[in-house]
């Protein structure tokens, strides 16, 4: 793979290489910014605004070498992948905080997580997948909550066992 | 004879029955979710760490070795059943060893892959035993300039060298760095990076990114290239046993395996890939039966689960004695000590002997456990690997989001574990290696106390990096295998203008 050879068709631009360097760039941008607030009160060698500024000019740097490598199309080749349960995934997560930070308590928010998985990897039986999910994670609740005393989030199902 | 009095004492410790409980509830726990497929040693020891939470430092530790060992045995029994290694160290594995299974060989295959992690983890422990004492001497030596030079070699060896692309490979490091940057400066008291959210003052949590990059993002990933694979499951058929030509066959890829992995493991340069494929070559050079290679030969099984092994029981050289975590799983371990305010290195020696090498002795323990327990049990595990997909990776994202309930109950901090779950999908399907993020968050914070403290020793001169030979060695090291991978590629694009 030489770069300088003519016979060679052009190389298509990789988007998402773009986007990454990109957001690399933002990254030593936003570190650099946040540097600037610290104050140096050492007085010899490095205050702890060096640090940043070293990482954020090595990110600048591999933001660089990321946006060559996308310009020359040099990334690893992608398989297609499929939005849908992703999303469903990420949902799934944002159920189990929603669920925890309103006091849904652990069941709740883990039997939430877990359909919306399962959903994602295929299973069309929520009402069965429901079902299995709150026995699990009541099993899990009372072994770790009461057997090992960790303390997990305690919500209206919690409060009845 | 230190060493030995060290190691009784340590034989001591582990074999009080307690702590031969917490051996065995680690072996087994370690191999039940490392058996799983998408799960690796570095996952199987993030997740079962808040089960160790409350347990006391010693007893967790132990437990601990028989989760990573345990780990690493249930890795390949998924590697040689479904073709689904959990991390590149068992790739070679499953190159052989899933065509065994597929031949209805599975059941030698697992016999040697057990016997031959048996053999080369109780080598590379007694190596383990016997270097690591030496080292300690060597690095009481060790000034805070060279602390730092020495963690540049490991940002270096981890991130650039032995990766695909090294501007990736470092990429990773650097964003592990800048999640490092997060929190309280410790020296000062200012708050970096932390956009006036209370929680991020703490820093980021370790466990958090393990998990989140691990398991929320290998989570993703598979769903979201469900339609390209279908994994079947190869059912264990005929013999468990290996006859006298399989034993003819694979002792001698064991020792080999041996000598491969733990010098490689126990450099800073962390990872299993290299020494399991050089030996997965070297078997493929020497074997009597090249014929059988892809179609399932018994060596190919043999030495690269055994560099597989050594080389983790090699990790923790540097680990143990340097606080120098140079694999993703490494990294987890040592979480695993700070959890309890324990710093691996040197002074860890001097002051909890009974730690460390309770630890050592517990790892030759938790291999004979290993040994016995999983042959006979090799159905059960089996029967682990059939649970469906969805409620298997269901399950895994439950017990993930567990470990941050229990330790974390916060909006904040599940946001991150989801967060880091999206940046480690992202990751994975652009290729960028996942371990240098955890190994730059880890050693990051380190790596700026120790060159601070330099500096401030010097008064602020930077010559002092240079001035200590142990240091400019060290930062030569890390400079030359910064290069090497550039240079080479040049060296090779030059080649290739030649042809």
């Amino acid at each position: 793979m030489s770069s300088g050879d003519p016979v060679q068709p052009p190389q298509r631009v990789d988007r998402a290489g773009i986007a990454i360097a990109a957001l690399l760039a933002a990254t030593a941008a936003v570190l650099v910014w946040d540097a600037r607030s610290l104050q140096s009160t050492s007085m010899y060698g490095m205050g702890p605004e060096a640090m940043p500024v070293v990482v954020a000019c090595g990110l600048a740097l591999l933001a660089i070498g990321n946006f060559i490598d996308a310009l020359r199309g040099n990334l690893p080749a992608r398989e297609s992948a499929a939005p849908v349960p992703v999303v469903l995934i990420l949902v799934g997560l944002a159920l189990l905080i929603a669920i925890i930070g309103f006091g849904g308590g652990f069941i709740l928010a883990t039997s939430a997580l877990f359909v919306t998985t399962s959903a994602a990897f295929g299973r069309r039986a929520i009402l069965a997948d429901s079902v299995i999910a709150l026995v699990m994670s009541t099993l899990i609740y009372l072994a770790f909550d009461r057997l090992l005393t960790l303390s997990l989030p305690a919500g209206p199902l919690e409060r009845l066992l | 004879m230190d060493t030995f009095a060290a190691l009784a004492h340590g034989m001591a410790v582990a074999v009080q029955p307690m702590n031969l409980l917490y051996a065995l509830i680690g072996v087994f726990l370690g191999t039940a979710v490392g058996v799983l497929p998408g799960i690796g040693p570095a996952l199987t020891v993030a997740l079962l760490l808040p089960v160790t939470y409350k347990l006391d430092p010693g007893g967790s530790l132990i437990m601990f070795a028989g989760i990573y060992y345990g780990g690493m045995y249930g890795g390949s029994t998924t590697a040689i059943l479904i073709n689904t290694p959990g991390e590149s160290a068992s790739m070679a594995t499953a190159l052989e060893g899933n065509k065994m299974a597929k031949a209805g060989r599975g059941g030698p295959a697992l016999a040697t892959s057990a016997i031959g992690s048996f053999v080369a983890g109780t080598i590379a422990t007694i190596g383990l035993a016997f270097l690591a004492p030496w080292l300690v001497d060597f690095a009481v030596r060790f000034g805070p300039e060279d602390y730092f030079a020495l963690m540049c070699v490991a940002f270096v060896t981890v991130s650039a060298t032995f990766g695909d692309s090294p501007i990736r490979g470092l990429t990773s490091l650097f964003i592990g760095l800048t999640l490092g940057l997060v929190g309280i400066d410790k020296l000062t008291g200012q708050a970096r990076l932390a956009f006036g959210v209370p929680e991020l003052l703490d820093g980021v949590e370790v466990t958090t990114l393990a998990v989140g990059l691990f398991a929320v993002g290998e989570a993703l990933y598979v769903a979201s290239r469900r339609h390209h694979t279908e994994e079947k499951l190869e059912p264990v058929r005929g013999s468990l046993w290996m006859t006298r030509e399989d034993w003819k066959r694979s002792w001698k890829p064991w020792l080999r395996g041996t000598l491969f992995g733990f010098p490689i493991g126990a450099l800073p340069a962390g990872g299993a890939e290299i020494p399991t494929f050089l030996s997965y070559s070297t078997e493929k050079r020497l074997t009597k039966h090249p014929e059988e290679f892809g179609k399932g030969a018994i060596e190919g099984v043999a030495g690269p689960e055994a560099a597989n092994n050594a080389s983790a029981a090699g990790t923790l050289v540097p680990l143990l004695t340097l606080g120098l975590p140079t694999s993703a799983t490494a990294a987890m371990m040592l979480a695993g000590f700070q959890q309890y305010g324990l710093n691996p290195g040197p002074l860890l020696f001097a002051e909890r002997p009974d730690l460390v090498w309770g630890l050592i002795a517990s790892l030759f323990i938790a291999n004979c456990m290993l040994l016995v327990l999983n042959l006979p049990l090799v159905g059960l595990w089996v029967r682990l690997l059939a649970i469906p997909q969805p409620w298997l990776y269901a399950g895994i994202l439950v017990f993930a989001t567990m470990g941050t309930i229990a330790a974390k109950p916060s909006v904040v901090e599940l946001s991150m574990l989801a967060g880091f779950g999206v940046l480690g999908f992202l990751m994975r399907r652009f290729d960028f290696p996942i371990a240098p993020v955890v190994v730059g968050l880890i050693l990051g914070p380190i790596a700026e106390s120790q060159l601070r403290r330099a500096l401030a020793i010097s008064l602020g001169d930077p010559m002092t990096l240079l001035q200590s030979p142990i240091s400019a060695t060290l930062l030569g090291i890390a400079l030359i295998a910064l290069l090497a991978p550039f240079v080479l590629k040049g060296m090779g694009r030059f080649k290739a203008n030649e042809d």
